[in-house]
């Protein structure tokens, strides 16, 4: 059974059966990853190119590794920083791919729709690997992967995201996947790093931690955008922390176990204190290694359907 | 030119006139209006039945981009878009480079107007209301209102300072001139996209709040009350600017607004595409805004519609969604849009269409109405209301094919226009 669409470019509009598609082929190579050999032939031949128009160590890591995995021939592309003007390369980036007969594009970029733009305009087909704020489908893939390992099903658990919502796209593409797949979601954020009309996804709206922790089966923290965002969505970081960082001693007051998912790179102690992030109910560590396995399956299924 | 014009339906708002009826025209003037069969000896007889002849119409939002952005609008593509889409006058824009904000500039413009098509589409130059456009010192209004400047503007940015806005309304006002504002918050649209909704938080793009465009508009209208000056809001894209001016108006202030065909047409949901010809500035808003926008055309609130025609190339929208420049083209798009839209619909006469693209600001601007009467030199658009088509880019006369209308199937289409006694035919 493929998938019903030539690329990946979000969770939104994704078919439920799609995702479940993709989390058990996940999970087939997952089995894979812990064998000694960890190489399968499957994408033998086939040319994979990693585009970044924007700084990425893990993703990058995870995709290089997942394409390696699958025995594909890898072309790196960092194109990040300020030296390539902006908008000009995009078009001709696009160009440079279809001259070089690639089969797959892993794209990166700091704009929302840029792999949708590339999509329209190559044959190759496009993963989204993030869009300025919009979706990071592979990130919400493995998290979702690591709540139904943990969990053994993501229906009906509550899912709270934490923080900055509104320039996160790991926040967008769990909130659509999660919908998808029938888990409860909530977010946590001061008002004004929630974005407007949330609520109108189905998703319920706290301000206050303390408020959702009594409910919550599983807390996936966002990452806080120290420079940019201080003093206009929030005063402080020493705020910031009081109010939304997640410490040993608050969730010990919930008086329950809450999973702790984060997709890196961790600020200790801003968004998440030490003790949490390398505590007994903190999952990261799981999530990158089944981001690996999840990748596998997206560019397997991508490169096979079709 | 000997021609007679047979079984139009003649639509002039200045007389009241709304009849079947026939027009001689010698050399661009009107010799006599008739009525029956009868044909004036030795003229070209062209038949107009079913079709609609009104006076000229006027876009008076209009980026002609010369001189300096040559490579996307020339005055001379302008006037022949301009002329396609069944407009027999243009009002253009002051953000050019230079930008128009002296008289030497107004005076280019003016000139390269005539010589493009022979004159046949009127170009009016609306100036700069500060120096540079940059917001801070008047610009020489009455040198630029002697030379010919029907208006004043910043447009592409807000007359942003309260101060400056009060002093050009009171200084502008003594020529009888308006000040048009490109109503916007600065600080609160900064590095927004697209309108601020259900669809940006879906789409993670950075939004432009509805209520960074009223809050400017409220501002103008209480200094347009304390100057006594005349103010007019250019494309106006939200529910809650619809009702200040409608309330500005029951207080009989000289405030009048515009609308564009996009802005009454289209909806932000159209950006989940991400295509690029779906930015423009304002940006495109919700349903419940075009509704409203369409009870303001309907009720009078909205005086004018105007194409905000802005011209980009090819390439410079061939880019990421927040790297592209806001606008699109307008001008060949306009009339079908409002007929389809507005007319067909039952939202407008088409007597009432006729005075917002004719009358009403020809009026705002003070230029003198148009009269189908007899020993009058013909100013005239005409339509076919019912014709059926669809929206190719590639014929578009614009220099510049940035629309997101591409493939739409519009009701009513520009036939033609005759001004200065000069012809031009659509087909």
């Amino acid at each position: 059974m493929p998938l019903l669409s030539k690329h990946l470019l979000g969770l939104e509009g994704m078919p439920k059966n799609d995702i479940q598609l993709i989390l058990d082929t996940a999970e087939s190579f997952r089995e894979v990853l812990e064998r000694p050999i960890k190489k399968v032939p499957p994408l033998q031949g086939k040319t994979i190119a990693n585009m970044f128009f924007e700084g990425s160590t893990r993703t990058q890591l995870s995709f290089e590794l997942a394409e390696r995995r699958l025995s594909a021939d890898v072309l790196g592309f960092q194109v990040s920083g300020s030296s390539v003007s902006k908008g000009e390369s995009l078009k001709d980036t696009a160009r440079n791919i279809e001259a070089m007969k690639v089969d797959m594009v892993v794209m990166r970029h700091w704009a929302a729709g840029a792999p949708h733009y590339l999509s329209k305009v190559i044959d190759a087909n496009v993963v989204n690997a993030g869009d300025g704020a919009h979706e990071h489908p592979t990130q919400a893939l493995l998290d979702m992967y690591t709540l139904k390992e943990k969990y053994g099903r993501i229906e009906g658990l509550h899912v709270c995201i934490v923080g900055d919502v509104l320039h996160s796209r790991v926040a967008r593409s769990n909130i659509q996947g999660l919908k998808t797949m029938g888990a409860r979601v909530s977010v946590c954020g001061p008002a004004t790093m929630i974005p407007k009309e949330l609520d109108r996804l189905g998703v319920e709206i706290y301000h206050h931690l303390d408020d959702v922790l009594q409910e919550v089966d599983v807390l996936n923290v966002l990452r806080l955008q120290l420079e940019r965002d201080a003093g206009r969505f929030f005063p402080s970081i020493r705020e910031y922390h009081n109010s939304y960082g997640i410490t040993r001693e608050r969730l010990e007051k919930a008086g329950r176990p809450i999973t702790i998912m984060h997709p890196g790179p961790i600020n200790r102690d801003v968004e998440l204190s030490a003790d949490v992030a390398d505590g007994e109910h903190s999952v990261i560590l799981q999530q990158v290694l089944n981001g690996v396995a999840v990748r596998m399956a997206v560019l397997y299924l991508l490169a096979t359907g079709n | 030119m000997n021609i007679f014009l047979t079984g139009a339906r003649i639509i002039d708002p200045a007389t009241g006139r709304d009849e079947i009826g026939n027009i001689h025209l010698i050399d661009g003037k009107i010799e006599r209006l008739t009525k029956g069969k009868a044909v004036p000896r030795g003229s070209q007889i062209i038949p107009f039945d079913g079709k609609i002849l009104a006076p000229g119409f006027i876009d008076m939002h209009v980026h002609l981009r010369e001189p300096g952005f040559e490579h996307k609008e020339t005055i001379l593509t302008g006037c022949t878009s301009a002329a396609a889409g069944g407009f027999t006058a243009v009002c253009c824009m002051p953000n050019t480079n230079p930008p128009i904000d002296d008289e030497s500039v107004v005076r280019l413009v003016q000139n390269k107007g005539r010589e493009a098509l022979g004159g046949l589409v009127d170009v009016y130059p609306i100036a700069a209301v500060t120096i540079g456009r940059k917001g801070e010192r008047l610009a020489p209004i009455a040198e630029l209102s002697a030379a010919g400047a029907v208006a004043f503007t910043d447009d592409g940015d807000p007359v942003y300072n309260a101060e400056i806005m009060r002093r050009a309304l009171e200084y502008a006002g003594m020529f009888e001139r308006p000040i048009i504002q490109h109503a916007q918050d600065m600080p609160m649209t900064m590095g927004g996209s697209m309108n601020e909704g259900l669809t940006s938080t879906k789409l993670g793009l950075p939004g432009m709040p509805a209520v960074a465009e009223d809050l400017v508009i409220a501002r103008d209208i209480f200094l347009a009350q304390y100057t006594d000056g005349r103010y007019h809001v250019a494309h106006l894209s939200t529910a809650g600017a619809v009702d200040l001016v409608r309330q500005a108006k029951t207080r009989k202030l000289s405030v009048t607004c515009e609308v564009t065909p996009h802005h009454f047409t289209l909806t932000d949901d159209i950006v989940r595409s991400f295509d690029t010809n779906t930015k423009m500035n304002p940006p495109l808003r919700t349903a419940a805004d075009v509704e409203a926008i369409k009870a303001g055309l309907k009720d009078g609130t909205i005086d004018v519609i105007a194409t905000d025609h802005a011209p980009h190339s090819f390439d410079e929208k061939q880019v990421e969604y927040q790297s592209a420049p806001f606008g699109i083209v307008g001008l060949e798009t306009a009339v079908g849009l409002a007929m389809t839209e507005l007319v067909h619909k039952g939202v407008l006469t088409i007597h009432q269409l006729v005075q917002k693209l004719s009358t009403n600001p020809r009026r705002i601007l003070r230029l003198p109405d148009i009269a189908i009467a007899e020993g009058e030199m013909a100013n005239l658009t005409i339509i076919d209301p019912d014709a059926e088509w669809v929206v190719d880019p590639s014929t578009f006369r614009s220099k510049s094919k940035n629309t997101p209308f591409a493939g739409y199937r519009l009701r009513g289409k520009p036939v033609g226009i005759i001004n200065k006694g000069i012809s031009f035919w659509t087909s």
